[in-house]
Formats: C-alpha cells, structure tokens, sequence
C-alpha cells in the first residue's frame, strides 16, 4: 500500500504521518527545501521512519494511478493525498502593478527569511491573515502605517456558532496586540503612486466613500486565497476549493485532499483534514476527535468566508488604464465584452501569460461577468519540452 | 419576428454561414449553448492552410476560402505568415516533391527550395532536413476573433437545442421557428443526423520567444496523418508561433470520444517531433496544453447542402481540422445552394447524401 501526499504544509504533515503510522509506505513531495509549508515555513521539523520526504521536487499531473514528478520521473500510488494549500488574492488598483506592492504572503515569506525593513509599510486587504503578516512587518523594524481590513467587524456578529465553537481562535488575537491599534476597519488601499498611496473607507459594498493619502514605501495585500487545485483539473469543485466528502475524498478515484485546497479555515484545520485524509487514504477508520475537529472547524471556515468574502465594489478601483494582467500586460479597457472565459482570454490575452491567469484570472472574471469556469491547467507549472520528451514509455 | 434561418452552432462555420446568409439579406438567429467560438474554433491553432490538401474538391474550396479570408479576417490577427513543409527522413523527399508538383497544377503556389534556403527562411530549423516546400498561400488568424468578426450585427442567443426540424428549432429558450435551420455543431453534427465524429487534438503552448520560429512548419509526414481514419493516436510534427511569442506544438489525432483527459504520452509524442524540427525548443518551458475535438467525417470531407431527408435542415460540419481554413467558402456555398444561387465551388462532393455520411 503505497500513499503519496503532495504539499508538506500542516495539512500534508499530518495525512503523511498518519498514513505511516498506520501502515503505509508513504511519499511526502514538496517544491520547498524544508518542511512546513507557506505556514509553518523553516519553522517545521519533519520526519517519520514509514515517511520519504522528496524535497524541491514539483509534481506536475496526476494520470491515473501516477504522479508526474518534474526530472522527469513518475510515482505510482494507491492512494494520493492532494495538500497543496493555496496563494494570496491579489485586486488590481492604479499602482498594484508598480513597485513597493506585493501579496501578504510574500510579505510573509520574506519576514520567515528574517529580511530587515526599515521603511513604512501598510497592510491591506481582508482576513484574519493580515494581522500576523502585520505584525512579523513590524518584528523586522518596519514602520506599520496602517493594517486596512476592507470587510467590517458586524459581519461577524452573524457568526456566534461558529465563534462559540472556536473560541481559542479569539485567543489567538492577544498575539497581534501590538498591531490592533494600527487596524482600520472598511478601509482599503485603492490607489499608489511612488511613496503617495490613496486610502479609502468603504460601504458595505466596498465602494470608496471617502479617501485620504498616507506615505508608504511597500504595500502588502491579501484579498482571500485562492487554492492550488492544478493537479486535479477534472475533480468537481465549489468557489474553485476542491469538494470532499467526510473521508476527504475528491471525485477523483483514490484521490484525497486536505487543507487550504478544500477551503480557508487555518491551520489546525488543515492539519485535522490531513489526520482524516491520510487515516482513510490509508484504508483506516479516521480518529473521532480528527473528525470532530474538522466539523468544527469547518463551521468556522465557513463564518470566514462569509464576514470575509470579496465584495463587488472593488471593481471601480482600477481605472480603464490599470493592468489587470501583469504576464500580458492587458489593462481593463482590453477586456473584452466577451461571453466565456476562453473568449475573454483570446480576444484580449488576458490570463495567458507565465502566471497561466493565478493572480489575474478570477478578477478578470468579475471584471466583465464572464463565468469563472475554475483554473484547470493540465500543466501544473512550466516544463521544458525536452523533459516532456524524456516522459518514460510506459507507466512504472 | 420569426428569423429566415436558424443558424445552430456559434463556431466559425456557424458565424461563417451565419454571414454569408445575412450578406443575402436573409434575417439570421445563431444559436449557441456556451457562446461564439467556444468549442472547436477557439481549440486549435487558427490555420488557413492549403498546404497539407491533394488536389481535389476540398483543396478547391479551401482556395475559393483562402481568397476570401483576407477582407473577412481584417480585425482578427490575419497574418500571412506562409508555410514551410519539411522532410525528415531521405525517402520523404520524392513523395513531399510530388505532391507539391501535382498541388502546383491545381493553383497552389508550392516553391521547392533547398535545405539551404529553409535554414534561411528558419535558422533554428534541425540542419538535417532533407528537402522542403514552402507555401505562399497558408495563413494564420485569431479563430475567435475572427468568428466574433464574422457574428457582427447578427443576433445570438445562448440555448441548448433539443431537437430541429427544417421549419422550427426547440431550444431551452423556447421554440424558434424559421424557414430553414443550419446544422453547424462542429463535432456534436451527430445529434442532427449526420456521422461527424470527434477526433481529439493536443497543442503544447510554450513561453513566449518572439521572432524565434516566422513561419507554420510541419513535417511531411502530417499530410499522411491528416488522410488516415486510424482511431489510435498519431502525431505529427507541427510548429508555429503567435502574435505574442508564444509557439504552438500539435498535432495529434485520436478518435476516444468526448474524453478530455490528456496523456502524458500524447504530451511525449508531440514533444518529440517538435524537437526532431527544431533542437533548440526542447530547453523552451510549455506553458500549458490544451486539446479539443475536431469534427470528423469518415470520408474527410465537409459536409454542405440540404439533408434529403428533412426539407429545410441543411448541414455544414465534417470539417475535422480545417474549420478555420474552408469556413468563409463553405458558408458562401451554402447561401448560394440555399438561396438558388449559383454555387461558388461544385458542391457535388461535399452533398449530404453520402453513403458514409446518412445515418
């Protein structure tokens, strides 16, 4: 019984170990050097005698019972957990596209390198994600100008289940203190010029109703996430996050998936999901308290994306001449009034560039109304030819 | 205001006909279940070629189609870029010379050059190719740029149809009667009665390099692969770039159905005849892949005219790979058969009372 997990973030840690523990040979591939994920990065010791941990190894398609490595080199498996979590959600507003503006997560990334700041930043976008970005901002020496939260706090006050039934998660906000007083509610970065950036407040809807300058040498924005499906283009999905029924079974034969992929809802979500994923990936019975711990926090990742989903007013942000699509450069005035997305994408290039549409694709839906028919590439990430040429003849 | 023709399918045939009836001025409704251009026509690599076609009814109507293409296709990337046929192996060589030499009788501007002179005309062409062709005539557009072009001030609605007859279309929307319907539904023909099958296509996208490849290059031996109905997989090796850098690797031919998985040995085949071609892409990222059903015909041809058993349905479908190529003729013939006007090419051949064709 072979099980491969690809993705050693919490959840992919969590379906390795099990699966071993409960008797599989099991395969952990991940694209980093070390364990841990976008989360626990550098921070995460990883290893388990029944575990192989393949590092800086990127798997690029599933085909039936195996899993295409790039080398190029293939594993066979009974059963594929799929914990490749999920990246930052970008919105385009005039200078997003310039320099001083990247996502919240490589804010992140960069301070988990211990990079020192010394200019003053703002963060803005919506998510309890902010704060901790925030805050390891400021634990490099950078001056926190502003942490702008686009949603209001109300929103949660429609969420007491959910809240009641996660209540360490309010405790995990003293963490943040030095950085609460600095959080503006209904407030978003919809303009940046060199160090001049445009604040506004916003309506319910997130449409500016007022807007001021403040000075800023980065930026940093995070609109949600959105997950990392590529190996499964076929699987059936909701909002783009993979479906999975109680055993986190995908509608792809023998194929699991666990954490941020199925939905946002943190990490000791994502790291219950791998328990179960990995248990039933393993042909066992998922531990009781696992289960329970992912209805639970499901019911909070739920309340999540309600109080923290997208509204429409941030389309009149960019301008006709701001870039929606950096690869192709496409600017909103490109879009076409088109019907699909595929008539969308070749009538103004948008979403066809190196990122294959991650960061510009959904926007540029919303942007014209055109369906969002999902991100399925049948190429995961960039390969040269050659490597396609060398695929082994038949399957291992 | 009932329309004088339903036009079903918004690909480029549909729009195609769709323009040439209204050119007549007949009152034209498209009917289309996802949109223009969002099957076949926006899944391949937007070719108008003469090149890889015997002599015969359907190289006739491809260069009736290739004059007419360049005042059509004015807003939609038209670029006469050429095409350059290349031999790989010695025994390619007299085959690929005698086709060029009977396609010259029947009008097509084939230039045999040296090896020499196609490494000038594609300095990373292999500099082992044995002879080659180049063809002045074969183009290259923006499918669904064009098709858009094509579909100007024609209504479209977006329906998924159940049944028609040749008076009346029923679709989720309601029923739409009409004087004559127009079966235009690429590889889906089927449900209206005609034998069009889907043979499944890949194309490989790579990074953009601009400049690096000018003209559609293909091997030899893809003319073979074209005329075969062999359902396992075949490829070929086809090599072109776009208005944005990017270069296009086809082809392959499989007939699997609807199935939409793509295979690593697909990805592999193509991958090698590629770099037989042309040694530098194989250090060159592929981007993305991407496949679609051509509609096929069991005898390889279109299929234009009026079904004999149902007045009033006409059908233009059974172009399998060269849609784009033969779409402005094939609609052009069908508004002169439909309306009694003389027809632009013989439409004898591409009737719909075939024997591998009535179902």
């Amino acid at each position: 019984m072979r099980v491969v997990v690809v993705g050693a973030g919490p959840a992919g840690m969590a379906a390795a170990r099990t699966a071993a523990d409960a008797g599989a040979e099991v395969v952990m591939v991940d694209s980093e050097p070390d364990a841990g994920g976008q989360y626990l990065r550098g921070r995460a010791k990883f290893s388990h005698p029944g575990v192989t941990h393949l590092k800086n190894t990127e798997a690029w398609m599933v085909e039936g019972d195996v899993l295409h490595l790039r080398g190029p080199a293939v594993l066979r498996f009974d059963a594929l957990v799929v914990a490749t979590g999920a990246y930052d959600r970008p919105l385009p507003f005039p200078g997003w596209d310039g320099p001083g503006v990247i996502t919240a997560g490589a804010a992140q990334a960069l301070a988990k390198q211990g990079i020192t700041l010394a200019g003053r930043v703002i963060v803005s976008g919506t998510g309890p994600f902010l704060l901790p970005v925030a805050t390891a901002l400021q634990d490099l020496g950078a001056t926190l100008v502003g942490v702008y939260e686009a949603s209001s706090p109300a929103r949660w006050l429609r969420e007491a289940r959910a809240v009641a039934a996660n209540r360490h998660k309010i405790g995990e906000l003293a963490g943040y203190r030095k950085v609460l007083p600095r959080l503006e509610t209904r407030t978003a970065v919809i303009g940046k010029h060199g160090d001049r950036v445009t604040v506004a407040k916003l309506d319910s809807q997130w449409r500016p109703v007022s807007h001021r300058t403040e000075h800023a040498d980065l930026v940093c924005v995070g609109y949600g996430f959105l997950p990392r499906t590529d190996l499964l283009p076929s699987a059936s999905r909701t909002d783009d996050f993979l479906d999975v029924d109680e055993h986190q079974r995908t509608s792809v034969e023998h194929v699991y998936a666990a954490g941020e992929v199925t939905g946002i809802g943190g990490a000791d979500l994502a790291e219950a999901e791998g328990v179960v994923a990995g248990a039933a990936a393993a042909g066992h019975k998922p531990p009781a308290n696992a289960l329970e711990a992912v209805r639970r926090g499901r019911l909070f990742a739920g309340a999540l994306a309600r109080a923290h989903a997208v509204q429409p007013g941030w389309k009149s942000w960019p301008h006709q001449d701001t870039t929606v699509c950096r690869c192709e450069k496409v600017r909103l005035e490109d879009l076409s009034d088109a019907t699909s997305m595929r008539e969308l994408k070749l009538t103004s290039r948008v979403a066809l560039g190196r990122c294959q549409g991650r960061i510009c694709a959904r926007n540029a839906a919303e942007l014209t109304g055109v369906p969002f028919d999902g991100q399925r590439r049948v190429i995961a990430i960039p390969i040269p030819l050659g490597e396609l040429a060398d695929l082994p003849e038949e399957k291992s | 205001m009932n329309p004088d023709v339903v036009v079903m399918g918004a690909g480029i045939i549909g729009a195609a006909c769709a323009q040439a009836l209204r050119a007549r001025g007949l009152g034209v409704v498209v009917v289309d279940r996802r949109g223009p251009a969002s099957g076949t026509s926006a899944a391949g690599e937007g070719n108008v070629l003469v090149s890889d076609k015997e002599p015969g009814p359907e190289l006739d109507l491809a260069l009736a189609s290739r004059a007419l293409w360049p005042e059509l296709a004015e807003d939609a990337e038209w670029e006469e870029k050429g095409g350059l046929v290349v031999a790989t192996a010695p025994g390619a060589v007299v085959p690929l010379q005698a086709f060029a030499a009977a396609q010259r009788t029947a009008g097509v501007d084939a230039c045999e050059i040296s090896a020499a002179d196609a490494l000038a005309h594609e300095p990373h062409l292999n500099p082992e190719i044995t002879a080659a062709v180049h063809y002045l005539q074969d183009a290259q557009l923006n499918p669904v740029k064009a098709t858009r072009t094509l579909l100007r001030g024609i209504e479209v609605r977006r329906a998924e149809v159940s049944t028609a007859d040749g008076r009346s279309v029923t679709t989720t929307d309601g029923v739409i009667s009409c004087g004559a319907v127009v079966n235009a539904t690429g590889p889906w023909a089927r449900t209206f009665g005609v034998n069009v099958l889907p043979r499944r296509g890949v194309v490989l996208v790579t990074t953009p390099i601009p400049g690096t490849i000018r003209h559609k290059v293909y091997d030899a031996d893809y003319v073979g692969a074209v005329a075969s109905g062999d359902a396992d997989l075949q490829t070929s090796g086809v090599v072109e770039s776009t208005q944005a850098g990017t270069v296009l690797i086809g082809s392959s031919r499989q007939r699997k159905g609807f199935d939409e998985t793509i295979e690593s040995k697909v990805l592999k085949a193509l991958a090698l005849r590629a770099i037989a071609m042309f040694p530098m892409l194989a250090s060159v990222p592929v981007m993305r892949a991407y496949g679609g059903f051509r509609p096929y015909a069991p005898d390889h041809l279109p299929i234009i005219g009026e079904d004999p058993r149902t007045p009033g349905l006409w059908h233009a479908t059974g172009h399998e790979g060269a849609g784009v190529g033969l779409a402005p003729a094939t609609g052009r013939l069908l508004a002169d058969l439909l309306t009694g006007g003389t027809p632009l090419v013989d439409p004898h051949p591409f009737r719909v009372d075939r024997p591998e064709v009535m179902v």
